[in-house]
């Protein structure tokens, strides 16, 4: 009987697992916050449509305004924010 | 041996709403995502860290244009490097001697990813104190020292554990790989 040998053995397996090392814990965390980054973000375009007032504390100082809407301005929200401010 | 998820299935839950799979979709890909950014493209870090985010964010937005559940690991890598490859275009803009990197070289790092993640597959499934043990000591490149002392585990017993460790995971992936092959 033939048996077929698998080409990974055990020093190929540890040379694979050494490709892959975790990413930093704080770009991790980022990613993982999407979701509720993007329900924030639609929440403060949805303002800015509603509210001319606000549209224009946005327009005049973004993370000022962010921040005393009471949200954190991470370069995420700002840079997103300020694309989808484009189309408004 | 812990229980096991299939791409399909945390995709699945994702477009479901599942507020814990899309933290584990992120811890699931992130290290290959990372990788390709990394090894595959040789990205400086904050550019990598840039289209890392860009990847994710737009596997949020897609996920549900996925043609297959089971497909979303090419999907992710095509994704990455597109956006690489945009990005290295943008560096070279500005430093115009950074050459883009070779497509057949590129293609070889991906396939070792691809293989790597199967081997990640196999070492998830069997599971703690292996995988803590591997992953310590190959991914994160920690001594016996370090591992011992932080899994309270006699640093002298540690390159036994890891050879057992390594056999168990071997055996898991063999017979992962004869399963996936057509009979």
């Amino acid at each position: 009987m033939k048996i077929e040998m698998n080409g990974f053995d055990e020093e190929k397996i540890g040379r694979l697992l050494r490709l892959l090392p975790p990413a930093p814990e704080g770009w991790v965390r980022a990613a993982q916050e999407l979701p509720a980054a993007r329900a924030m973000l639609d929440e403060l375009v949805a303002r800015a449509e509603q509210d001319a007032a606000f549209r224009l504390q946005l327009r005049a100082d973004l993370e000022r305004a962010v921040a005393n809407a009471g949200y954190e301005p991470s370069p995420f929200i700002v840079s997103e924010l300020r694309r989808l401010l484009e189309a408004v | 041996m812990a229980v096991e998820q299939t791409d399909a299935q945390l995709v699945s839950r994702c477009r479901a709403g599942d507020p814990e799979a899309w933290n584990e979709f992120v811890e699931r890909f992130s290290r290959y995502v990372y990788a390709i950014c990394g090894r595959g493209f040789r990205l400086p870090q904050q550019d990598a860290e840039d289209v890392f985010q860009e990847v994710f964010a737009r596997a949020f937005e897609r996920l549900s244009e996925l043609r297959s559940d089971d497909a979303v690991r090419p999907w992710l890598a095509q994704l990455t490097r597109r956006l690489c490859i945009d990005r290295l275009r943008v560096i070279a803009r500005d430093t115009p001697s950074d050459a883009e990197p070779d497509e057949r070289e590129v293609d070889d790092v991906l396939a070792q990813l691809d293989d790597a993640m199967a081997v990640r597959a196999a070492l998830d499934k069997v599971g703690d104190p292996c995988r803590e043990i591997l992953d310590r000591f190959f991914c994160r490149d920690e001594s016996y020292r370090t591992i011992g002392e932080l899994l309270d585990i006699p640093a002298g017993t540690i390159a036994s554990r890891i050879s057992r460790c390594l056999e168990k995971v071997r055996t898991e992936f063999d017979g992962r790989s004869r399963a996936s092959r057509p009979s």
